[in-house]
């Protein structure tokens, strides 16, 4: 069997926490990451005997801006129902979730496929649910193992959305969600930095065989992890003549594999049926109410128009809300440099200490000034860059860092004409005869090696092209 | 207090609240079911698996009691989360009937009924899912009212069957009955399904005289004693004579009641019981040191009565893949039925007569053998859950030497008509 007949299917379930201040069915606050357990909890999050849920409008509201933005088409109606399961996180043992009659049907995303072309992912459903509490295993072999439980997460909202299996990469996959998170964020609704806001249910199959179901996917990186290393595996498995079994398994964050989860866990009829308590809503009327901002792609398009910069660039900064705003700050400074040096150079640096754009939103100012002394020629970019580094880290680190300027001075990288570095440039090219011969013979790459000594000599401050220019002229050519 | 009739599994005499005095059941004692929750005082619902459960809050019912003045007197006894139809199936021993004490009270709110026909209190909260209030009132020879669906807060009351039930309330006579539905009758945010239709107690008065009473023939159909048909056509004739005008009707979709009731009731309850694993609520058992699994299941086993297991097995079964077709949805159909033709016959009544039980209070241990015999002695008060409409059930005589109640429905939110025409019998028959 060859390559190609393996055809990926990838079809994704994400849950969101929805970003209101009450949890789902009671007046509890739903921002409880920073207390103490069982802090945010009441007779009904508790599941206390004779509590009844009391739907928080609100969350009904996020959850149809969200079907709308997404092209969905909302029913008259819909109803709740009891997902009904045993689990210990779980305090009334169902879930009141949706069942057939779902907020939203239908919809769709938009996303580039690994070619760069654009594709449409067509969605099942959208509906709201509420979050169970969160198990905590503690112990050890010693002294025995035991679990804990915090129930201030039982009953935040949550909004499930589902695609149909129409992804056909990881990469996809990973790109399918961040256009939905950039499109929850830009609705409001959602707030992508706060720990396990996010959770994702993969299935996935190779055409022509079994589909197998990952649970449980907590981070955007492990999705394509998980997705990646469950093809790899399906792959070999398919490839040693073995036969896919359809099965539940679950994704090892650490390791990066999926592991098979145990049949008991999965062999769930969870019985569902209308929930009782609540009534059956209408929300015909609440989608009236409903008036969409301005949406990633819209705005994507607008900062092509308006700034005039290239589409990939604008892709980038429009994909993600706080890092568009972020740009819109700057881009004053000139919009083409100020792209660049957003979704080219910051971006690199803030991933690279996994940072958040919320981190450095507070210091615009300082970025438009270190943009602008690139732009007057007062640093190199390199100096630029340089400069940018110890900014991020004093950020991260401290909360704050000095200005642009101010570090530039005391590291002593002002830009300097190549003119006053001649003295350096000759003894370099004085101590490396072998790369000036090297050089002479036609070698490729053993002028950039003498032009990288002198830089890293000067420490960056002059332009590169400059120094270029500056050793040919030496050189007699 | 002296507790002869095995009224009560917890006597409290709470002190009435600070401030109440003016309230309209300054001072009275009032008996509480013990499915409604009770800030700070054991509710079990006359379960093992709940004992030593302390409710942290009080039902939206138990909050206006409070407020009107009312004195807590106790919890009263139940069968076990309201399933059963004798109050035999509570873990804590039946109740006894005060006017026979060989006899079953009827249930579900056999111990708040006990405890009014007994002089105990004068009124008591019950609640009716598919005749518990209603039954033991008939049984024991008191007043008892199920009101229409949503009138009464369920925020609080332990679900059995959540689309089916209210707290309502029981009484020896029609006033205090009504007096005490006026307290608690009401929207309240807390409860989704409820709405907001208070009583005004104010306007309780005798008035019978132009009232249309249906009176359906399904009600006097075979099962039905024909001593308690007699003594409750009797009734209905002294109703006429009071001025009310009688017609016969017909509501041929009751032969589904039983069945969509049963269906509906166990399916609730197998979900909604299903969160008492013994890890929250009851003793901690030597058994939670298994794997949850087993533990879950050793637990409940033990923990809850046949009957109940009975409910939750059959419910479970019902909802499970391949089944809900066959038996939920067919049900909710059946209900729909049901409660349109009820509508529809009573567009041309005031309301509806008929006996409240088709017999009279059974022996102890008489109806616990067979579990349908059981099932079927609700066959005339569950129409009235499924229809969601209001249903007063009021002492009309004796049948050898017992007593047996007339059952007066009426239309939804109506429960006005039918107190009303419920005290002119009860004036008429002093
Ligand atoms: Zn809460």
């Amino acid at each position: 069997m060859t390559e190609e007949n393996f055809q990926v299917i990838i079809g994704l379930e994400v849950h969101c926490q929805l970003n209101t201040k009450t949890k789902l069915f009671c007046s509890c606050s739903a921002d409880f990451r920073a207390d103490a357990p069982n802090t945010h909890v009441c007779p009904v999050c508790l599941g206390l005997p004779g509590a009844l849920p009391v739907l928080n409008k609100k969350a009904v509201m996020y959850a149809l801006k969200v079907a709308k933005a997404l092209n969905c088409t909302i029913p008259e109606e819909g109803e709740f129902c009891r997902k009904n399961y045993f689990y210990p996180d779980l305090v009334k043992a169902y879930q009141i979730t949706m069942g057939d009659d779902p907020l939203a049907v239908g919809g769709y995303i938009e996303i580039e496929d690994d070619a760069g072309n654009p594709k449409v992912v067509n969605l099942t459903r959208i509906h709201v649910e509420e979050d169970p509490g969160r198990l905590v295993h503690m112990g050890n072999k010693e002294r025995g193992y035991y679990t804990l439980v915090d129930y201030n997460r039982s009953g935040i909202p949550l909004i499930e959305m589902v695609t149909e299996p129409e992804l056909s990469s990881p990469k996809e996959a990973r790109r399918l969600l961040n256009k939905l998170r950039a499109t929850l964020e830009y609705l409001d609704v959602f707030d992508p930095e706060k720990e396990g806001s996010l959770r994702v249910d993969a299935n996935i199959s190779i055409k022509g065989h079994e589909r197998v179901e990952i649970k449980n996917i907590s981070s955007y990186k492990g999705v394509e992890k998980a997705l990646t290393f469950e093809i790899t595996r399906q792959k070999n498995l398919i490839r040693r003549g073995g036969e896919i079994v359809r099965e539940t398994r679950h994704f090892q964050e650490g390791k990066g594999t999926t592991t098979s989860a145990r049949s008991k866990e999965t062999a769930n009829d969870y019985r569902y049926f209308p929930e009782p308590d609540l009534p059956v809503i209408r929300v015909a009327d609440w989608v009236k109410e409903i008036a969409l901002p301005e949406l990633p792609d819209a705005r994507r398009d607008r900062f092509m128009q308006q700034y005039g910069i290239a589409v990939n660039h604008a892709r980038t900064l429009t994909g993600d809300l706080k890092l568009a705003e972020f740009y819109e700050t700057i881009a004053k400074e000139g919009a083409a440099i100020a792209a660049s040096w957003t979704a080219d150079v910051l971006i690199g640096e803030l991933n690279y200490r996994d940072m958040a754009v919320s981190e450095v939103s507070g210091h615009a100012a300082e970025f438009a000034e270190l943009i602008a002394l690139v732009r007057d020629k007062k640093i190199t970019d390199k100096a630029g860059v340089e400069v940018l580094r110890v900014w991020l880290d004093a950020i991260h680190k401290e909360g704050k860092c000095e200005k642009p300027a101010a570090i530039v001075e005391r590291l002593g990288l002002t830009r300097e004409s190549g003119e006053s570095f001649r003295g350096i440039v000759e003894a370099i090219l004085e101590k490396n005869p072998q790369a000036v011969a090297d050089h002479r013979a036609g070698k490729k790459g053993a002028l950039n090696f003498i032009v990288g000594q002198v830089m890293k000599e000067i420490k960056g401050k002059s332009d590169p092209r400059e120094i270029h220019a500056m050793i040919s002229e030496i050189l007699g050519e | 207090m002296e507790d002869a009739y095995h009224a009560f599994l917890t006597q409290t005499e709470l002190p009435q609240e600070a401030g109440t005095e003016g309230g309209i059941l300054s001072g009275i004692r009032v008996a509480v079911k013990d499915n409604i929750s009770t800030k700070g005082i054991e509710t079990t619902c006359a379960s093992k698996i709940l004992k030593q459960y302390i409710p942290p809050y009080d039902a939206t019912a138990v909050a206006k009691l409070k407020a009107a003045g009312a004195v807590i007197a106790g919890k009263t006894n139940m069968d076990e989360f309201g399933m059963g139809s004798t109050t035999e199936n509570s873990a804590f021993g039946p109740a006894l009937n005060p006017k026979d004490i060989t006899r079953a009270t009827g249930g579900s709110s056999g111990g708040s009924a006990a405890a009014v026909a007994g002089g105990l209190v004068p009124m008591a909260l019950g609640s009716d899912t598919g005749g518990s209030i209603r039954c033991p009132a008939a049984w024991c020879g008191i007043v008892g009212l199920k009101p229409s669906y949503g009138r009464v807060s369920r925020f609080g009351l332990i679900a059995y069957a959540n689309s089916f039930e209210q707290i309502g309330p029981m009484a020896a006579n029609v006033s205090d009955c009504a007096k005490l539905f006026s307290v608690i009758a009401g929207g309240d945010r807390k409860d989704s399904t409820s709405v907001d239709k208070p009583y005004d107690f104010a306007g309780l008065k005798p008035e019978i005289k132009g009232k249309v009473i249906g009176v359906p023939k399904e009600y006097f159909a075979e099962g039905v004693d024909p001593e308690v048909g007699e003594t409750v056509k009797a009734a209905i004739s002294r109703l006429e004579s009071l001025g009310a005008v009688i017609k016969d009707v017909s509501i041929p979709s009751m032969k589904y009641a039983l069945a969509a009731y049963y269906v509906t009731c166990t399916c609730e309850a197998s979900s909604n019981l299903d969160r008492f694993d013994g890890v929250r609520y009851g003793e901690i058992a030597p058994e939670m040191n298994l794997p949850w699994h087993d533990a879950y299941t050793k637990v409940r086993t033990a923990g809850f009565g046949p009957e109940v297991r009975r409910r939750i097995i059959l419910g479970t079964f019902a909802l499970s893949a391949g089944y809900y077709g066959k038996y939920y949805v067919k049900a909710r159909y059946a209900r729909q039925k049901i409660a349109k033709e009820f509508a529809e016959v009573l567009t041309g009544c005031d309301m509806l007569a008929g006996p409240t039980m088709p017999n009279t209070a059974p022996k102890l241990g008489e109806l616990m053998k067979t579990p349908l015999e059981m099932y079927q002695a609700d066959i005339l008060t569950v129409p009235a859950n499924i229809a969601g409409i209001p249903a007063i059930s009021v002492p009309c005589g004796t049948v050898r030497g017992l007593p047996a109640g007339l059952q007066l429905m009426g239309r939804m939110y109506d429960e006005e008509t039918i107190l009303n025409a419920a005290l002119a019998f009860e004036e008429a028959n002093r």
